[in-house]
């Protein structure tokens, strides 16, 4: 069941600067006569250029490690990820623990080159490597009534030193609808540029729900549960005000403290100019069916 | 001991204090523009000049209290540190208003509406005066009011603890520990002097 999504680009597709600078002249030229329509989906796989591994590998959000974004690059490398198995439970055919090993071995890896969008309105593009989260849930099989996916990170103080403080309610919980944890763009993602997952980025195993804030994807997993209720997010527990359960990326809905319509792309040095956030963090069209005839002002 | 202290640092000179301030900023920047603060240096360089701000004022405010109940004496350099607090802050607005927001329109409508904004905003503004009027001159012809126009600082210090607390995310200690710290050093000049005033 994987490659039920086609990205638009793959690391291939990586545009060397003059071929960038060629295109969009023949783009240029072909809206003078009338075609720019034609060229414009190139237009836009260019601009979706992978960040710097050093940016995507050192500057995380990561509280269990600590709250600065240098401390789970500093503290990250305590974590034993092996053994690592992830209890799937709640409206399933097949509830238990299952071994990662077990799992990949029946999962298709792909490269998956996302915009990656944080609450705190900077970004990054990342090129992961994972499976579709639809095909775990598949291999589980999922309940007739289930409605709702929590996913939980590991406690485990004694390797994660922000986890003796209280910033959050530990373990880290997550969640989606059925419907969005289904959709072929949430990925389970096990590596960045074809290496496993570093620590820091929330290795073994983590969710990637690109037009979600960054949050929604919930690092280090180890347990899955599908249930009937929307289940308690932890950023949402900690500040209801501020973060939603839907968390999607939109430009026009503020955080309470600070604007979305921009976003600091990180990795540009002093002078990065700002860029324009999109909606649904660009994948609009993949996902806004999602949640239509929904107020996206209070589902924030 | 401390009395020799006292005596040494009569001899020692405010200006050097000046310089190390400004060095401080200069090698920061160059430090982001070398890479070693990392790869998001606009936001390193202005949560590092901001905090040393604050940290400046908690120097300038412990002042007073470490003469009256330590016998320490560095009056004369508060005017340096209250200056370069002001230097700092002034530079930590202008990275976020030129580096990190970047839009003019977006730095107004941040600070009329985000409150953490609004407050860190309004530390700024109060500064302003207090920075112009410290010199021999100003002292000299505002005379006690001078005393009590720069009690503004008070205001200023919890307005810059407060802007920290409200906005960092989820419960974290260290901006708690500045705000103690303010009120801590503020609630030490409500402890009356008469028992000192008797003494002597």
């Amino acid at each position: 069941m994987a490659k039920r999504w086609t990205p638009d680009l793959t690391q291939e597709d990586v545009t060397p600067e003059s071929l960038f600078m060629n295109r969009r002249q023949i783009i240029a030229g072909l809206a003078g006569v009338g075609l720019a329509g034609l060229a414009a989906p190139a237009a836009r796989a260019e601009t979706l250029e992978p960040s710097d591994e050093k940016a995507i590998t050192s500057y995380n959000n990561f509280y269990e490690f600590g709250t600065g974004k240098g401390d789970p690059l500093k503290y990250a490398d305590r974590l034993t990820t092996e053994p690592w198995s992830i209890e799937i439970d709640g409206m399933v055919e097949r509830p238990g623990s299952y071994a990662l090993g077990d799992i990949l071995a029946k999962m298709t890896i792909e490269e998956r080159i996302y915009r990656f969008r944080c609450v705190e309105a900077w970004s990054m593009v990342v090129p992961w490597n994972g499976f579709e989260l639809a095909d775990l849930l598949d291999m589980a099989g999922v309940k007739e009534g289930a409605k709702y996916v929590a996913f939980e990170t590991l406690v485990r103080p004694e390797e994660m030193p922000g986890q003796r403080f209280p910033v959050l309610e530990w373990p880290y919980v997550e969640g989606l609808r059925l419907d969005e944890a289904m959709h072929p763009l949430t990925l389970m993602a096990t590596g960045i540029y074809g290496k496993p997952i570093p620590n820091q980025n929330g290795a073994p195993i983590r969710l990637v729900v690109p037009w979600k804030y960054g949050f929604k994807s919930i690092k280090s997993i180890v347990r899955i549960t599908l249930t009937d209720s929307e289940p308690p997010t932890s950023w949402n527990k900690a500040n209801a005000a501020e973060y939603g359960f839907y968390s999607n990326v939109n430009p026009e809905v503020d955080h309470p403290r600070w604007s979305q319509a921009t976003e600091r792309p990180i990795g540009g040095g002093f002078f990065a100019k700002r860029k324009p956030t999109l909606m649904f963090n660009g994948y609009e069209k993949e996902v806004a069916s999602l949640y239509s005839g929904m107020d996206l002002t209070k589902n924030f | 001991m401390i009395d020799h202290l006292n005596l040494w640092l009569r001899r020692v000179p405010t200006w050097p204090l000046y310089i190390l301030g400004v060095l401080y900023p200069v090698w920061l920047l160059y430090q982001g523009m070398t890479g070693a603060l990392g790869v998001d240096p606009v936001k390193a360089l202005e949560h590092a000049i901001g905090k040393a701000g604050l940290q400046l004022l908690l120097v300038t405010l412990l002042v007073t209290p470490l003469r009256r109940f330590v016998g320490l004496n560095i009056l004369k350099f508060r005017r340096a540190l209250g200056l370069l607090t002001f230097f700092y802050i002034a530079l930590h607005l202008l990275v976020w208003f030129v580096l990190d927001v970047q839009i003019a329109s977006q730095v107004w409508a941040d600070i009329v509406k985000r409150p953490y904004i609004t407050i860190g905003m309004a530390g700024f503004l109060l500064m302003v005066p207090l920075a112009i009027t410290s010199n021999n001159t100003s002292v000299r012809r505002l005379g006690r009011k001078w005393i009590t126009l720069h009690k503004l600082t008070y205001l200023v210090a919890i307005l810059g603890a407060v802007h920290y607390v409200l906005l960092v995310k989820g419960f974290q200690i260290e901006p708690l520990l500045y705000l103690g710290a303010v009120l801590l050093l503020l609630s030490l000049r409500r402890i009356p002097r008469r028992r000192r005033m008797r003494a002597a």
